[in-house]
């Protein structure tokens, strides 16, 4: 493992090498600011760029640092403008957004990078450490289980509902699960709900989803409620950048779990970052003292950074399945996959041996590329937080504007912009009622994976007998089941105690 | 009746319409060899649909009761004509106009009416500002969009 290291480390610290991190991680940060353009566009927009390059190590490096550039930008908007453009951060802005409107957008951005980092390093340590050994275990994951992990994501919401809440976002999820089903399934050949609507026959996108749910109702309470922006970091204050000691013992132990464990989850092919940083967000909101957990969703350190360091590790696990079996875990490495292949490298079992400079070079441009990022980022957030002292007259309509451009950009279709519009005003109204908004766009994000699975682990075992036949299954259902059921347990004995009812045992 | 609990009736009623087409109008489409396997692409909607009519009924039930939150809601709508309702019923509408005028009339002249017409709504009268940052910033976002990115956006009106 040392000579493989040196030889790494060899080829990653060329001059030309380091010239092609720092561009990408430019490049993919100012792209990914744009709410609708993710890594995975970003990379794809980049293929042909990294392959006139030529060398695969250089290309896998510039790929690489836009990679990690683009989930940094995405978090940007995410905090800034309550605008995730991926589904990886969406829950960077249960708790980033808050903070931005507390006036604290620069710590939040500081607290991002950080998490962002130590993620990215955790998971790259690991993912040399396990490599070899993990893709033996990523293959016992068969889609029963896949099934069944997404169903332990799903009851997470439970998380997200306060005590007394857990009908609505129970509700709130089968709604997006229901949204999910619109369309043409990948099995099933046959469009359904489509109402006879062409537009409808590839389902609802995400990314309108995405901005019709968080940014557009936020831009409308903006506008509702003028003295809203004007308490949301109007001064922008620059002197918030720094983070506190005290806020460092608290983020630290948050960082050493998520990225462990989003580096676990991100190794599964399919699971990935989305999965890895509402499990991330969830877990860690369940293990929090009471008070801490009161500040979840408004704003708590610990909720920032718990997704941003799982979303960042998961990103580097899953480049386990696809250096080692050749198999892409998620879209992104799909593309990155395929730019591989043009750079006639082909990934597998065989790539460890037959080029062991490739697969150290990328490893190693995965440090590379954390550390240039952390360095170019930090310097540069005082003026990305900026963003938020522009006067609400020309940021309110750019923001909207930003939103149109995100979900038209992505279908090139008009009517999309009209959904858009009319989800914004439904999902406004649900806010005016206290409904949870969050539970809905997972619920979404993971129907069609929920459904794909479930029925193909159906057609495999010809019937629901998987559950039993499969001890893994049964207990990660379990696990689902007791996520749900227990805070509505402890709500109910909370209650009951504050009525001076003796609650047995 | 609050407006949590009107709310789930209208999920409730989208449900039972969703159920309604789940169960009687899917399975008849099937055709014969599909049918032999163990699920069918009405399953799924059948057990999600049984799910969200009882989770609505418990809210429109009160089956849970929350606790009384003495915290201020974001925006009280008991109140909603305290706030600023035109504005931001005006863009709501500008942003239907955008998306029915940006095929016929071009990128870039629905998208910088789109921007200056918005911040006029909100109360910006520094035109001389407003105008040219518009302008600059619809033609920076198509260059980019166009050129850079490669996705076609039809920059002027139709009849050029």
């Amino acid at each position: 493992m040392i000579e493989g290291l040196l030889i790494g480390l060899g080829a990653a610290f060329s001059l030309q090498n380091l010239i092609m991190v720092i561009a990408g991680c430019l490049i993919g940060t100012f792209i990914g600011m744009l709410p609708g353009l993710g890594p995975m566009s970003i990379i794809a927009i980049m293929i042909p760029v990294a392959i006139t390059i030529g060398d695969p190590s250089a290309a896998l490096i510039l790929l690489a640092g836009v990679y990690y550039g683009a989930i940094f930008g995405g978090s940007t908007s995410s905090i800034l403008l309550n605008a995730p453009g991926v589904a990886g951060t969406v829950a960077t802005s249960f708790d980033g957004y808050p903070m931005a409107r507390k006036g604290q957008a620069g710590k939040a951005l500081t607290i991002a990078a950080i998490a962002s980092f130590c993620g990215g390093t955790i998971g790259a340590i690991l993912l040399m450490a396990f490599a070899p050994m993990l893709s033996t275990v990523a293959l016992l994951f068969h889609s029963a289980e896949y099934f069944a992990l997404m169903v332990v994501g799903l009851s997470a919401i439970a998380a997200f509902a306060g005590t007394g809440n857990v009908a609505k976002a129970v509700l709130m999820t089968l709604l997006g699960l229901i949204m999910a089903t619109v369309g043409e399934g990948a099995l099933f050949n046959m469009p359904r709900f489509t109402m006879g609507m062409m537009d409808l026959q590839s389902g609802f996108s995400f990314i309108t989803l995405a901005m019709a749910m968080f940014a557009l109702p936020e831009a409308i309470f903006l506008v509702l409620n003028p003295a809203r922006s004007a308490q949301g970091g109007g001064n922008g204050k620059i002197e918030n950048l720094r983070i506190t000691r005290e806020e460092g013992r608290k983020i630290a132990p948050v960082i050493g779990r998520q990225s462990v464990q989003g580096f676990f989850i991100g190794v599964l092919p399919g699971a990935g970052a989305t999965i890895a940083s509402f499990l991330g967000y969830a877990v860690e909101r369940n293990i929090a003292s009471k008070e801490e957990q009161a500040e979840f969703g408004k704003g708590s350190v610990k909720g920032l950074a718990a997704p941003e360091s799982a979303n960042n590790a998961a990103c580097t696990g899953s480049f386990v399945p696809l250096l080692t079996l050749g198999i892409p875990g998620s879209g992104t490495t799909a593309i990155l996959l395929g730019a591989l292949i043009a750079l006639n490298v082909t990934p597998g079992p065989r790539l460890m041996l037959d080029e062991p400079q490739i697969f150290w070079a990328v490893i190693i441009s995965m440090y590379i590329g954390n550390l240039v990022l952390l360095i170019l980022n930090l310097p540069l957030i005082p003026y990305i937080a900026k963003v938020l002292t522009i006067p609400r007259t020309f940021l309110i309509p750019f923001i909207l504007f930003f939103t149109l451009m995100g979900s038209y950009i992505g279908q090139n279709n008009a009517t999309e912009l009209l959904i858009l519009v009319g989800m914004g005003v439904c999902a406004t109204i649900l806010r005016f009622a206290d409904y949870p908004l969050a539970p809905l766009l997972i619920g979404f994000i993971l129907g069609r994976m929920l459904e794909d699975n479930f029925a193909r682990s159906m057609q495999l075992y010809d019937g629901i007998g998987f559950v039993l036949d499969r001890p893994m299954t049964l207990g990660l259902l379990v696990i689902a089941g007791l996520l749900v059921i227990v805070p509505s347990y402890r709500a109910r004995r909370a209650k009951a105690r504050q009525k001076g009812v003796a609650d047995g045992d | 009746m609050a407006l949590d609990r009107w709310i789930a009736f209208v999920i409730l009623c989208v449900s039972v319409v969703y159920a309604y087409a789940a169960f009687f109008t899917m399975d008849q489409l099937l055709p014969p060899f599909m049918q032999r396997n163990p699920i069918w692409p009405s399953t799924f909607p059948k057990v999600l649909s049984i799910m969200a009519i009882a989770a609505s009924l418990i809210i429109v039930l009160g089956l849970e009761k929350a606790p009384d939150s003495d915290k201020e809601p974001d925006i009280d709508y008991r109140r909603l004509g305290d706030y600023e309702l035109i504005p931001a019923l005006t863009l709501l509408g500008l942003m239907v106009a955008y998306a029915l005028l940006l095929r016929p009339a071009g990128f870039l002249l629905a998208t910088s009416g789109f921007l200056i017409i918005g911040a006029v709504v909100l109360g910006e009268r520094k035109l001389h500002i407003l105008i040219p940052v518009a302008c600059v910033a619809t033609g920076f976002v198509w260059y980019l969009v166009e050129e850079v990115l490669g996705i076609f956006l039809r920059p002027l009106p139709f009849f050029f």
